[in-house]
């Protein structure tokens, strides 16, 4: 068995002269949680996808789970399971009769008494008779996960498995992938635009424009950025983001609720900028940079903005 | 009241409605294509007065005046001889089978007495299943007869030609004495009903998948090409099975229509054929991209189905080319079974060869499906 759960090299998917993902490595160990950013149309989805064989890469290599992607993607498909990014299952199908199909596909043993075990579990068991195109965003998400995990993968691949959920369900549902991951051992790789849930991963990848631009934990990405960050709080805020705006020194200025994020690799000239800024009713504070500042550094650095609104 | 923005808001809609328009090239070219592939086959194919229908002679001798009778049938623009021999047995077998239109029968002693004067008879056998098919021969067979006796019958025998025929002209209309064209008609709907129904059913049996997005979902669960088809195509077999029951019973209680031959051989019939139809439109919806393409090449399917099957028209009246697109067609040969079991009561051996032409086309289809089945998203 490969140490690795996903263990690719150079993956690249051209839509005609387009290059969606180019030149991605990736080595994920068993057991581990990671987290994949990018924004939107940098290539999460599509790089998820040829790793589980639903995309067939232009160019590149690897295996995941031990079984090459290229050639056993049947395999790879009897152990992994995958949640898309939109929600995939059958609207016009009860969420028991969702389960069962998947069930039945898999070919677990004792279809209604897992059925019903997970129906338990998702806390769906009095709703099983509606139709799973009635459920909210959150409980589809929800539903989704459990018909994914429910013949017990080997790696979860859940691609932005929060978006358009609230808070509290989004809380909820990082419970569950922690829990599944502890107790069966299982890998995850999770693509997300949210900063908290990427502080909960082990390992954090991001990409931008369909390059992997860095990864490591949240302490190394935000370390590695060489970022320093002086916060502007009060009332003469908004003014100043204007007046900051190319200064000298000033790689990125990021609203974080009603206080300002600026952002430069020197620091010298990051003081000075801030110094001359100085305003009576603006009080600023050097802190420590977050997760954010460093991403959003690094899509100023990737260039040109080539964000897809997906 | 028309308020003054209206032109403005109906063009800003026209010119919506038209960049829409020509983005779906599909149905760009299927409004060209539809009037092309009709105006051809109204125009070319299709023929009402159908001619050169096949023909089979039996004549038990072959005195010259045989001879002119066989030259003047196969000069006429009717009736092709397609077989010639002396066994009139095996002429029931091509008529039942839908290989011949007509058996012509000239029995023995014929000759002696047309000159003897005690108007022999000559019989020809009509398959009147389609009664449309016989009526025009039948109407000009004595007519075509007589002239080609005309130059023999000179000298000693020139007393024959005035007046009466020197021959009585038997015909037997077979299958349908009485010329009902819904005994025709109805078992021909069971085939056309099931062509349109089932394959618009399973044509969006992929597409649909690919339109809500679940098509995602079932390519990343472990589910072969060959076990999504059979699984998608399964359910309506037994659709088939109810349109078929509601059908038949129709036809018996409705239009009294004969039931002459054997339920089982239309059973295996029916099934060949259910299925063809089924892997035809399981087929469509791995090519198509849309629901609505799947529809539209339905349509494009259904019509070249119902128009060159001899359904609506005799196939044998059709032009070499159009009955060759129509020997391709499954109900072309469903429309022999059914008729040949309702209404001829055949044998599994006359019906052997379309039987196996729709489980050809069968294997054929479900090839392409297989071939043409997205493993992955690309
Ligand atoms: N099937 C496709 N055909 C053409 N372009 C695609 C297709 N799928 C994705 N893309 C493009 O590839 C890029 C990466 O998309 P995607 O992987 O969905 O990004 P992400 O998931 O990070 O938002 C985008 O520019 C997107 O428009
Ligand atoms: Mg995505």
């Amino acid at each position: 068995m490969s140490e690795f759960a996903i263990d690719v090299k150079g993956l690249t998917k051209a839509f005609g002269d387009k290059l969606a993902v180019n030149g991605v490595d990736l080595a994920m160990p068993r057991g581990q949680v990671w987290g994949f950013l990018g924004p939107n149309g940098s290539g999460k989805t599509t790089t998820i996808r040829m790793i589980c064989g639903l995309l067939r890469p232009t160019a590149g290599s690897g295996s995941c789970l031990g079984f090459d992607i290229l050639t056993e993607a049947d395999k790879i498909k009897l152990r992994a399971g995958y949640m898309t990014q939109k929600f995939s299952f059958w609207t016009d199908l009860t969420i028991r009769e969702n389960l069962e199909f998947v069930a039945r596909l898999y070919q677990l043993g004792d279809l209604a008494g897992t059925v019903d075990t997970t129906l338990d579990e998702l806390g769906l068991a009095s709703r099983q008779h509606q139709l799973a195109g009635n459920l909210s965003g959150g409980w589809k998400q929800r539903l989704a996960l459990a018909a994914v995990t429910m013949h017990e993968p080997e790696l979860l691949l859940l691609d932005e498995p929060t978006a358009g959920v609230d808070p509290q369900a989004r809380r909820d549902f990082w419970d569950e992938i922690h829990r599944i991951t502890s107790e069966r051992g299982v890998t995850a790789l999770v693509s997300t635009h949210y900063m908290d849930e990427a502080e909960r991963c082990d390992h954090i990848v991001y990409l931008a424009n369909g390059e992997l631009v860095t990864q490591g934990t949240a302490r190394d990405i935000v370390a590695r950025s060489g970022l320093v960050t002086f916060r502007a709080e009060g009332k003469g805020v908004r003014a100043l983001s204007a007046e900051l705006e190319g200064r000298p020194g000033i790689e990125h200025i990021a609203y974080f609720g009603s206080a300002l994020h600026v952002s430069g690799t020197q620091r010298v000239l990051i003081e000075s900028a801030v110094t001359q800024a100085a305003a009576p009713d603006v009080e600023w504070q050097e802190v420590r940079p977050t997760l954010e500042d460093a991403f959003i550094a690094m899509t100023h650095e990737a260039g040109v903005d080539e964000r897809q609104h997906a | 009241m028309i308020g003054s923005g209206f032109s403005g808001r109906v063009l800003a809609i026209f010119i919506k409605e038209f960049a829409q328009m020509r983005r779906d090239r599909f149905t760009f070219a299927l409004m060209l294509g539809v009037p092309i592939l009709q105006l051809v086959l109204f125009g070319y194919a299709i023929n009402t007065n159908p001619k050169h229908l096949p023909t089979a002679v039996y004549a038990a001798e072959s005195t010259p005046i045989v001879r002119s009778l066989l030259k003047g049938l196969e000069n006429s623009d009717y009736f092709d001889l397609v077989e010639q021999g002396n066994d009139p047995r095996q002429g029931q077998h091509l008529l039942a089978r839908g290989d011949v239109a007509f058996v012509v029968t000239i029995p023995p002693g014929f000759t002696a007495d047309l000159i003897a004067a005690r108007r022999p008879q000559l019989l020809v056998e009509a398959d009147a299943t389609d009664p449309s098919v016989a009526a025009n021969a039948l109407g000009q067979a004595d007519a075509i007869f007589a002239s080609a006796l005309r130059h023999d019958l000179k000298g000693p025998l020139a007393g024959l030609r005035p007046g009466q025929q020197p021959f009585e002209l038997v015909v037997h209309r077979k299958f349908n004495p009485e010329g009902i064209t819904q005994y025709n008609i109805v078992p021909g709907l069971l085939g056309v009903i099931l062509t349109l129904t089932l394959v618009m059913i399973t044509g969006i049996a992929m597409t649909r998948e690919a339109e809500r997005g679940t098509m995602e979902n079932l390519l990343a669960m472990p589910a072969r090409p060959f076990e999504v088809m059979v699984g998608k195509i399964a359910p309506y077999l037994v659709v088939g099975a109810v349109q078929t029951l509601v059908i038949l019973i129709a036809a018996r209680f409705l239009f009294a229509v004969p039931f002459a031959g054997n339920m089982a051989l239309l059973m295996l019939g029916l099934v060949i054929f259910v299925i063809a139809n089924l892997a035809v439109g399981f087929t469509f919806s791995t090519i198509a991209a849309t629901q609505m393409q799947a529809m539209q090449m339905t349509v494009f399917f259904f019509l070249p189905s119902i128009l060159l099957s001899g359904f609506m028209f005799p196939f044998r009246g059709m032009p070499g080319w159009a009955q060759v697109i129509g020997e391709v067609l499954p109900l072309t040969h469903f429309l022999r079974v059914v008729r040949g079991v309702m209404l001829k009561g055949v044998s599994i051996g006359d019906i052997v060869y379309p039987l196996l032409a729709m489980t050809l086309f069968t294997t054929v289809v479900c090839t392409i499906a297989m071939l043409r089945y997205r493993r992955t998203l690309d």
